[in-house]
């Protein structure tokens, strides 16, 4: 792998791949009241470093990276949680504005930091938490093999097509309204040019 | 869909532009201040001795924001552009076209496509509006030539024979655009075009619009991190947008034309608005140019529906989605370039 992409990119790329090249390989990048309210909402759980909630001591914004899959990125939180042989363990949470998805999107990304974390560190975390803003409610997620090949191969997969420079075509769906890329990709644009031409030229 | 947000044009000398926060503060030399927030503005064009702070400059780059200056004429002297527009793997398939005579000429007749049918809606508006006013039959003639090489554009052409219906369809245009002119004032007589100095009203209005239009333009490509300089009917020469010229074309006839001919025709503009030069060059003053401003602004905000993509949105969007249809069909994404017809 040529680079490191961050965190957001594997987002964007399971929840469509033309949305993760539109903003890697042709650096378009729009804010929407989405991204922004997004972005409130991380710099509220970026506002102390390190602190205790409830007992548990907890690192906030921990910067993370994985070479292996090449990402990098912050963890809005990291508990510091007792295992089972007393030492603690990184239990990472991820807040989100949204309420939880049928999809994985999710969980992946909250894998994928948990990947980062255990390769820092060396150790093996199995499991962390995501905490939704609607309705206010934590859901744990167990680090399972299935989700981790998932992470493994979406990470491949995204590398390959960022690094080929490529741009999938729009595949136009439900998914495309709730797109804050909708106006930078155009789903729409799509017909043919030069029946268009012969059009404008009559 | 992308915003169409205001462009802030600053036209009063010795103005200070700096930063304060997420706002932009103007202060005019009297010490009147101005507030705007940087969000609601997609560019600043500075007009003459207007200083800006390298903060604002900073700030406007991270923020998307391009900033012009140009003389207080309107001549194009810089441009400041933030970091992240540019994307090389774009701009390489650009220039691999570009050095395409085929792919350049297939681009070529895109273009001077819309620009002949453009130019014939307005020639077609001006006779179902104004018939019995003006010279039909010349204005019949120029539409026949229009509709000819329209005719011969609807099959591929080479480069030279594009360039060749691009002259023959300019010079029966503006051979009858004299006739839209319908004040009687003689200040506004047409002989024809010319340009660097214009050396009458008609001339100093279409070249200070055609400027207007070519800064949103370049914004646009530039936006979209198109390299505005490269282009495929306008060949490169140092210091020329050629691309941006490209794009303009479609524009031209019934953005920047049809706005002259609206100026003139409802005497929001008057001879008495410019001033003759002893070398025969004729400049507009501050009045003129605010009226030309303001009206400029306001054509933006009309809504249109893009006849590609069949869907409404202010004209001054138009810019934006044309860049980015280029760049579709720079990238291959678009089997052509789809430019804006106008009806
Ligand atoms: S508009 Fe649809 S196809 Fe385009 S990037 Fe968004 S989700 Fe993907």
């Amino acid at each position: 792998m040529d680079q490191t992409l961050p965190l957001s990119a594997l987002q964007h790329y399971l929840y469509c791949p033309r949305q993760c090249a539109l903003i890697h390989v042709e650096k378009v990048w729009e804010e929407n009241r989405f991204t922004a309210e997004g972005r409130l909402l991380h710099l509220r759980a970026d506002s102390g470093a390190t602190g205790r909630r409830g007992g548990i001591a907890e690192d906030r914004s921990v910067p993370l990276r994985s070479d292996r899959l090449g990402l990098y990125g912050v963890a809005d939180v990291v508990e510091l949680r007792p295992g089972p042989d007393g030492r603690e363990r990184p239990y990472p949470v991820e807040y989100k504005r949204g309420s939880p998805k049928v999809e994985d999107w999710d969980r992946v990304q909250l894998c994928a930091q948990a990947m980062c974390l255990e390769e820092m560190l060396g150790v093996t975390i199995p499991e962390g938490a995501i905490f939704y803003g609607k309705p206010r409610r934590r859901e744990r997620v167990v680090f399972e093999k299935v989700l981790r090949v998932l992470v493994e191969k979406a990470c491949g997969d995204m590398h390959a097509m960022i690094e080929g420079g490529e741009v999938p075509p729009a595949e136009v769906g439900k998914r495309c309204r709730g797109c804050s890329l909708a106006g930078a990709c155009m789903p729409g644009a799509s017909a043919r040019v030069e029946s268009y031409l012969l059009k404008g030229l009559e | 869909m992308k915003k169409l947000l205001n462009t802030l044009y600053v036209t009063s000398q010795g103005t200070y532009l700096s930063k304060d926060g997420e706002c932009v503060v103007v202060r005019t030399e009297d010490g009147e201040k101005h507030r705007f927030p940087v969000h609601v503005l997609d560019g600043i064009v500075c007009f003459g001795n207007v200083l800006c702070s390298p903060f604002l400059l900073g700030h406007c780059g991270e923020a998307g924001l391009a900033v012009s200056f140009l003389t207080e004429r309107g001549r194009f002297l810089a441009g400041v552009r933030g970091p992240q527009s540019g994307n090389v793997l774009l701009r390489r398939a650009q220039y691999r076209l570009a050095d395409d005579p085929v792919e350049s000429a297939r681009l070529a007749r895109a273009v001077i496509a819309a620009k002949v049918a453009n130019s014939r809606a307005v020639l077609r508006r001006c006779l179902r509006d104004h018939g019995d006013r003006v010279h039909a039959a010349a204005i019949g003639r120029a539409v026949s030539v229009l509709d000819d090489c329209a005719g011969r554009l609807r099959m591929p052409v080479d480069m030279d024979e594009a360039r060749g219906m691009e002259g023959r369809a300019a010079a029966a245009y503006f051979e009858v655009f004299g006739h839209m002119i319908l004040a009687e004032d003689p200040a506004f007589a047409f002989g024809g075009r010319n340009r660097r100095p214009p050396l009458d009203a008609v001339n100093c209005l279409l070249s200070f619009v055609y400027t207007l239009l070519a800064h949103d333009v370049r914004s646009a490509l530039e936006a979209v991190g198109i390299d505005p300089q490269v282009g495929f009917l306008h060949r490169d020469r140092p210091g020329r947008p050629g691309l941006a010229l490209d794009l303009m074309e479609e524009f031209r006839p019934f953005l920047a034309d049809r706005l002259v001919l609206s100026l003139i025709n409802r005497a929001e503009v008057r001879g008495r608005g410019f001033v003759r030069k002893e070398s025969g060059a004729v400049f507009m003053d501050d009045d003129t140019r605010k009226v030309v401003l303001t009206a400029w602004q306001k054509r933006k905000q009309d809504e249109v529906m893009h006849p590609y993509l069949k869907e409404r949105l202010p004209l001054g969007l138009a810019f934006h989605i044309q860049a980015r249809l280029m760049a579709r069909a720079v990238r291959g994404d678009l089997d052509g370039y789809p430019p804006f017809f106008w009806k």
